[in-house]
């Protein structure tokens, strides 16, 4: 017997036709409902064995000895691994930089990095042989914030560096710097009547995808890998595992397996290359899977940051100018810190019109845990910030915060400060209408005729309050997130699109490598070969290497990128079925060569409706089978200097209301209300939309209110690895979230959409933080709010 | 060691289970049974629910010996025999309730049980039986809506 639940192929049929625009339900939804769907933890092969990681448990080291002895004797085990056994000069990867060691080699630089690897016919055994392992550290001093990494004396992270930052960045434990300079802040704030400033904090945020990293690598017999795994961007994987294995990428086959949530989590390695590497050892098949302790180790995080705000507006409410500094704390390793640094800049003030900016952003190298792509990437937490700042000014001017946004809002044609016009509809006005003309939450909502029902109080069932010393507070955001790949990356899809007659039937397969990750991709693809093939009969194959890539399941991308081409690859598919049909059927009727042809309800039909023919008789035996690329507008690089260029494809905006209750007397917070309003262009799935909205918005109450990694500011160890210290919200944390979306076409993306999973992110935080302030008079100047923070004790 | 349980009805046996190991780690990795989830291995999410002679359990928090002799129901067993959904997991797919689907399985089996012994829930009454099944993609509310609808639909039925 060999590999048991691995995926499979998705058919839908009759049971489901819709196309794009309706809410057709998931393929995989049956799969999931009764257990069977197999996710990367769920893999199994007869002889296989547990792969276990032996992490680091100091911040910054360097190792004088590991002695793996005792673990390679412990009966079971079957290889112990350190930096001494990789099989090639190449030890290092990294999304862009490749600075991280696949195994350490004689220094750590973080809490919990991977020493060593150990293979056992348990996964019990493997981690009692891990524990063998004597590692001898010797401390290094611990680079923990700004001030300790940019010291003239501070010890540098990373010796050598020869990346392409570090050209231009002061000190060598910064990662990357971008500024923005766009018009004359000194003359503009000579125009202002108030100035503003503020200095933010954002924490530490945990993707805290359920599924844990695992994975399961199966050894070749032509002395090659099978790799089924969990993550984001098969071909971006591939590409770092391939060198340090020293084998030719067509030697490392990855599949895509059931994905438990990414939300940029995996869009780094995990026991990728480390499962690779034992399955080649041993000859066996290995699996690893993470604990949820692990996981917090296992993956990079939301960067924390610390945020100077300075904002002028006149009198009548026109913002005069904009200086900020934003300083990102990228950790150990540069994982996507650099693209972060761009995102954070580019988008740092706003989806608001302002002239004349002085901006800067940068990562800094330190031995916190390192830190990467997180829904919402670079743009959370300067949303946070800038719109805590437009609440303040509103204040200062006397202005309602609503009202002032609308003033100051971009538009269509509005210039950003890269430079870059926005060319297609920026309904940022609209948005917060919307929210703020949707009637309040009752007052003292919690009251039932059988008295307070807790659930609906803060405190919630630890039953602290029946309402006494309950305050309400409503609070408003808007944010604005690119959309794609940005700063001149090439930004690129692939789908391989088949259509043949199967028992009569014409019936397309649609093949891409692009990860289902929960956004419901797979849905999306079988709406748009249905719309666009007119087929009832669409077959999704497994996403695997087979197929070129189809780029990340990140930076809100996958429908426009992988749609995009899925739709691309449909249209040059239909073209040849129309080829094949006026070559058969042309000469019996002139509209095969005269009127714009459709694929419709399996036939082939013109424009007025009339059919011409069935698409079984057009294909006979006949395989139409197309694999194309697909890509967005090319994008520029920002300058160095001045931060100008045309850095995004496309952008995407969302305004939250919430309405909050707070106890004033223990601190605690009760998310009562919060309302969303997001522009996406064109629903292709409404029902899938609002999920994605609804479940970015509880991630970004999370971090408003609970949500944070905590890291010893001494030691740089972290504290609470574990979803008992770690808190993400639970049904009675989250509240009501009413969605009310827009379409407004953006003429440049496929059928107009615009990418929707991270900017309901953006604005839930700083609305939350928004309503909290307004119900307590205090600053709140940072995120997440603890009981301590509301209470002064 | 040997331990033998009923699971979905059916009686299961498993052979050198280490005395460590917990039920969900046998119904996963020695039974075949992987739809109960592990996402946390500590208790806190409710991935792993299901029920022990009726109760939700975490089942990684139990040790598989305490199950010896007892009736474990998980995931597994909620569709019926011919494979036709239960109306609770019908609602998820049809509610939207489903995303990554990891939460899924044990969401499905603490609602089960919230229906069997309340078939007209409140809001309140679903968030506070559900309050033990984390979800991180949905935001929860088309987990309600299902729970919503599957009650509607049973209702509907009587």
């Amino acid at each position: 017997m060999g590999i048991t639940r691995t995926p499979t192929s998705l058919t839908q049929s009759e049971a489901t036709r819709g196309g794009i625009g309706e809410s057709t339900l998931r393929p995989d939804g049956t799969l999931k409902v009764t257990g069977e769907f197999a996710y990367s933890s769920d893999l199994w092969h007869e002889d296989m064995l547990w792969g276990y990681t032996l992490r680091s448990t100091v911040a910054h080291a360097t190792i004088a000895s590991i002695d793996t002895g005792e673990a390679l004797a412990t009966p079971g085990v079957y290889a112990v691994l350190t930096y001494d056994d990789l099989p090639t000069e190449v030890k290092h990867y990294g999304l862009e930089i490749r600075d991280t060691p696949v195994l350490a080699h004689g220094k750590v630089r973080h809490h919990g990095e991977p020493v060593a690897l150990v293979a056992a016919d348990h996964p019990e055994t493997a981690r009692r042989a891990a524990a063998k392992i004597r590692v001898v550290y010797e401390p290094l001093p611990v680079i923990t914030d700004e001030a300790s990494a940019t010291a003239p004396d501070a010890v540098l992270v990373h010796d050598g560096r020869e990346d392409h930052h570090i050209g231009h960045v002061a000190h060598p434990n910064i990662v990357h710097r971008q500024p923005i300079l766009r018009g004359d802040a000194d003359r503009a704030a000579a125009r202002a009547d108030v100035v503003v400033s503020g200095e933010y904090v954002f924490g530490m945020q945990d993707q805290a995808f359920l599924g844990p990293e695992s994975g399961l690598a199966v050894p070749a017999e032509d002395g090659g890998v099978d790799l089924y795994v969990a993550t984001q961007w098969l071909h971006s994987d591939l590409r770092q595992i391939a060198p340090v294995l020293g084998l030719p990428e067509r030697k490392v086959r990855m599949t895509l397996s059931g994905v438990g949530g990414a939300f940029g989590g995996r869009e780094d390695l995990s026991m990728q290359i480390h499962g690779c590497l034992l399955a080649l050892r041993t000859g066996k098949p290995v699996k690893i899977v993470y604990n949820r302790f692990e996981s917090f180790f296992g993956h990079v995080h939301r960067h924390p940051a610390r945020l100077w705000y300075e904002h002028g507006a006149t009198r009548d409410g026109k913002l005069t100018h904009v200086r900020c500094r934003i300083v990102l704390d990228g950790g150990a390793y540069a994982s996507a810190s650099p693209a972060v640094v761009g995102n954070a800049a580019s988008l740092s003030i706003g989806p608001y019109v302002v002239d004349d900016v002085d901006i800067e952003a940068l990562a800094l190298y330190t031995n916190n845990p390192p830190c990467g792509a997180m829904r919402g990437f670079g743009a959370v937490q300067a949303c946070f910030a800038y719109e805590a700042q437009m609440d303040k000014v509103a204040a200062r001017l006397g202005m309602d915060p609503v009202e002032f946004r609308q003033i100051n809002a971009m538009e269509q044609g509005t210039v950003m400060p890269t430079g870059q016009l926005v060319d297609s509809p920026a309904p940022v006005a609209e948005l917060l209408r919307r929210v703020k003309s949707r009637p309040l939450p009752p007052e003292r909502q919690w009251e039932t005729t059988e008295g307070a029902d807790v659930r609906a109080l803060p405190g919630g069932l630890s039953n602290t309050t029946h309402g006494e010393g309950v305050v309400r507070g409503v609070g408003y955001a808007v944010g604005i997130k690119n959309v794609g790949f940005s700063e001149g990356f090439d930004d690129y899809s692939t789908a391989r699109v088949r259509m043949q007659v199967i028992n009569g039937e014409p019936v397309a397969t649609v093949h891409t490598a692009m990860a289902e990750v929960g956004q419901g991709g797979v849905t999306v693809h079988a709406q748009i070969a249905r719309s666009e093939l007119g087929v009832t009969q669409v077959t999704i194959l497994p996403a695997d290497t087979r197929v070129g890539s189809a780029g990340s399941t990140s930076a809100s991308r996958q429908t426009y990128m992988t749609g995009g081409a899925v739709k691309n690859t449909c249209e040059a598919v239909r073209e040849k079925v129309f080829d094949l049909g006026r070559r058969k059927f042309g000469t019996y009727h002139p509209a095969w060569a005269t009127a714009e042809l459709l694929l419709e309800g399996g036939r082939v039909v013109t424009d007025g409706g009339e059919a011409l023919a069935e698409i079984a008789d057009v294909l006979e035996d006949e395989v139409v089978d197309l694999e194309l690329e697909f890509r967005h507008r090319p994008t520029q690089a920002f300058d160095l200097r001045t931060g100008q260029g045309n850095g995004h494809v496309q952008y995407s905006f969302a305004a939250h209301r919430a309405v909050v209750e707070v106890d004033t007397e223990l601190g605690l917070v009760k998310v009562v209300e919060l309302a969303c309003a997001q522009d996406v262009g064109k629903a292709l799935n409404p029902l899938s939309v609002v999920g994605q909205i609804q479940g970015g918005t509880t991630q970004g109450l999370g971090v408003a209110v609970m949500e944070e990694i905590v890291v010893d500011p001494k030691t740089a160890l972290v504290r609470n690895p574990s979803f008992t210290d770690y808190l993400i919200p639970t049904i009675l944390d989250t509240p009501t979230i009413p969605v009310d979306v827009l379409e407004l076409a953006d003429e440049h993306a496929p059928y107009g959409l615009r990418g929707v999973g991270e900017a309901p992110t953006l604005s839930s935080t700083p609305a939350v933080l928004a309503a909290i302030r307004q119900a307590t008079g205090l600053e709140l100047n940072r995120t997440p709010v603890r009981p301590e923070h509301l209470t002064g004790s | 060691m040997r331990v033998s349980f009923t699971v979905n009805g059916r009686p299961q046996e498993a052979d050198d289970v280490w005395e460590g190991e917990s039920l969900l780690y046998v119904l996963r990795e020695r039974l075949g049974l992987p739809g109960s989830k592990n996402a946390c291995e500590q208790g806190e999410c409710g991935s792993c629910t299901v029920r022990l002679d009726g109760v939700p359990v975490c089942s990684c928090l139990v040790a598989a010996g305490q199950a010896q002799d007892r009736r474990v129901d998980t995931v597994e067993g909620l569709a019926g025999e011919g494979g036709e959904l239960s109306p609770i997991q019908q609602a998820f797919v049809d509610a939207g309730a489903v995303q990554c689907g990891f939460c899924t399985p044990g969401l499905l089996v603490a609602a089960d049980e919230l229906l069997e012994h309340n078939p007209s829930p409140s809001d309140g009454d679903i968030r506070e039986a559900l309050s033990g099944n984390l979800c991180r993609c949905t935001g929860y509310e088309k987990i309600l809506d299902a729970v919503r609808l599957a009650a509607a639909r049973t209702g509907q039925a009587v």
